[in-house]
């Protein structure tokens, strides 16, 4: 190995020459990433802190169950599962972009950036839908004595402690008139019955029409879940979103020449840089949010 | 051989493009095969909790699999995406030894938050019986 014999001769730090060995650059993209680390890490370890502060806390695979298009089926981990694989594949693209640079190869540079801006975007809209499905969902949760329909927001959840069937019997006879309405149609949103007008039924109707077993009602869950989600994966989001602001850049630059007339393509290295640690951090989110 | 561009860089890291995209395939395969088997076991969790009294002991012991399985993506994902591995020694240092404050930030919050729940379950019954979860009521 010749590289090792240098290093054994080499005096670093007489000057003149980078102790490191690294542009200046790149080594502060290093020292960055390492401080946005400590932000990431400290985000999610206060939400540790209020998760084991908790007698309960909601089942990842309670919450997170749905697929686009699949309807109501019960689907845990399927569809963050192809999130991740996203985030990993465009992650090797990037790769392989750095390593077109290195060999000052143009197209191939042009090439996987755009396929690393392909899986970004596909990311941000796989969480957009996740982010719509969670805020729109409609649950019914027991909440002052009565039944009330519910998605998941910074205020509030409908993913607490199951009720047992009496205690949602009670509650429904506080329950408001067009909450009712909304049960027993929501009861009934497949096959034949979903055409019958329920607006027309009176109040009792409408009681006997609900079918409590189905409702699966749960109580409200601790508030601290909805805003520790949005807020943790909003604020990974928003770092995909500048990668892919990045590499777009990049990707202009790399097509106007910037780079070949430079004679390098250290840029594409510290977007890359940049890149993998958005990877990185995904990795920590799905463990933390999804899998425990 | 040096940088092009920036003459304090002494030598440059390069390997050749067969070795290179054998070592991005054989990450990649690894990445994907620790994610399946993470996967793996948040559905066995999910079964788990499903039952009627599941083991607690044996689910946090997945639980730790899957932050140990985790560690290990990251590490590859440094070290080799991100190329750290093929760094100075003192410059990985530079990066590496700052991160060993995670060790006492997650232990340390994470026993805070834990006493805090002891201290409010013993001295406050009432939050204690109206927030503990059911038995039987882990699942749907």
């Amino acid at each position: 190995m010749a590289t090792s014999a240098t290093l054994q001769q080499t005096k670093w730090w007489t000057g003149g020459k980078s102790p490191f060995n690294m542009e200046y650059g790149k080594l502060m993209m290093w020292y960055f990433l390492m401080s946005d680390a400590f932000t990431f890490g400290a985000f999610l370890i206060s939400y540790g802190t209020i998760r084991f502060s908790q007698n309960f806390w909601p089942d990842p695979n309670v919450v997170f169950n749905a697929f686009p298009g699949a309807g109501h089926a019960n689907l845990p981990l399927a569809f963050v599962s192809v999130m991740t694989f996203v985030l990993i594949i465009s992650s090797v693209t990037m790769v392989l972009a750095v390593h077109a640079g290195h060999n000052n190869d143009k197209k191939g540079v042009v090439k996987w950036l755009i396929w690393t801006i392909i899986g970004g975007a596909a990311f941000l809209g796989c969480q957009a839908w996740e982010w719509h499905h969670l805020i729109t969902g409609e649950h019914v949760v027991l909440a002052d004595g009565k039944l009330d329909i519910i998605g998941q927001s910074m205020r509030g959840n409908p993913w607490g402690r199951l009720v047992p069937e009496e205690q949602v019997m009670a509650a429904l006879q506080n329950t408001s008139h067009e909450t009712l309405l909304q049960l027993s149609q929501m009861g009934h949103s497949s096959g034949a019955a979903a055409a019958t007008d329920h607006s027309a039924l009176s109040h009792d109707q409408l009681l006997k029409s609900i079918q409590v077993a189905e409702l699966h009602v749960r109580e409200k869950g601790p508030v601290a879940f909805g805003g520790y989600f949005f807020g943790i994966t909003g604020f990974h989001g928003f770092h995909v979103f500048s990668g892919v602001i990045i590499n777009i850049v990049m990707l202009l630059m790399t097509q106007k020449g910037v780079f070949e007339r430079r004679g390098h393509y250290l840029m594409i290295e510290k977007a890359g840089l940049y890149w993998h640690f958005v990877d990185l951090v995904w990795v920590f989110v799905f463990l933390c949010f999804y899998l425990i | 051989m040096q940088h092009p561009a920036f003459e304090e860089v002494t030598f440059q890291h390069h390997t050749d493009d067969a070795t290179f995209k054998k070592k991005v395939r054989n990450t990649t395969i690894l990445l994907s095969i620790i994610t399946i088997i993470e996967l793996a076991i948040g559905l066995i969790i999910y079964t788990m909790h499903k039952g009627d009294s599941p083991n607690e002991l044996l689910v946090l012991m997945f639980k730790g699999m899957v932050c140990i399985l985790t560690l290990a993506k990251a590490y590859y994902i440094v070290s080799v995406f991100m190329h750290l591995g093929d760094e100075i020694r003192n410059m990985i240092m530079t990066i590496v030894v700052p991160l060993l404050l995670f060790i006492w930030f997650i232990g340390a919050f994470i026993w805070d938050g834990n006493s805090y729940k002891n201290l409010r379950n013993t001295y406050d019954k009432h939050y204690k019986e109206s927030t503990l979860p059911a038995k039987h009521n882990g699942g749907h």
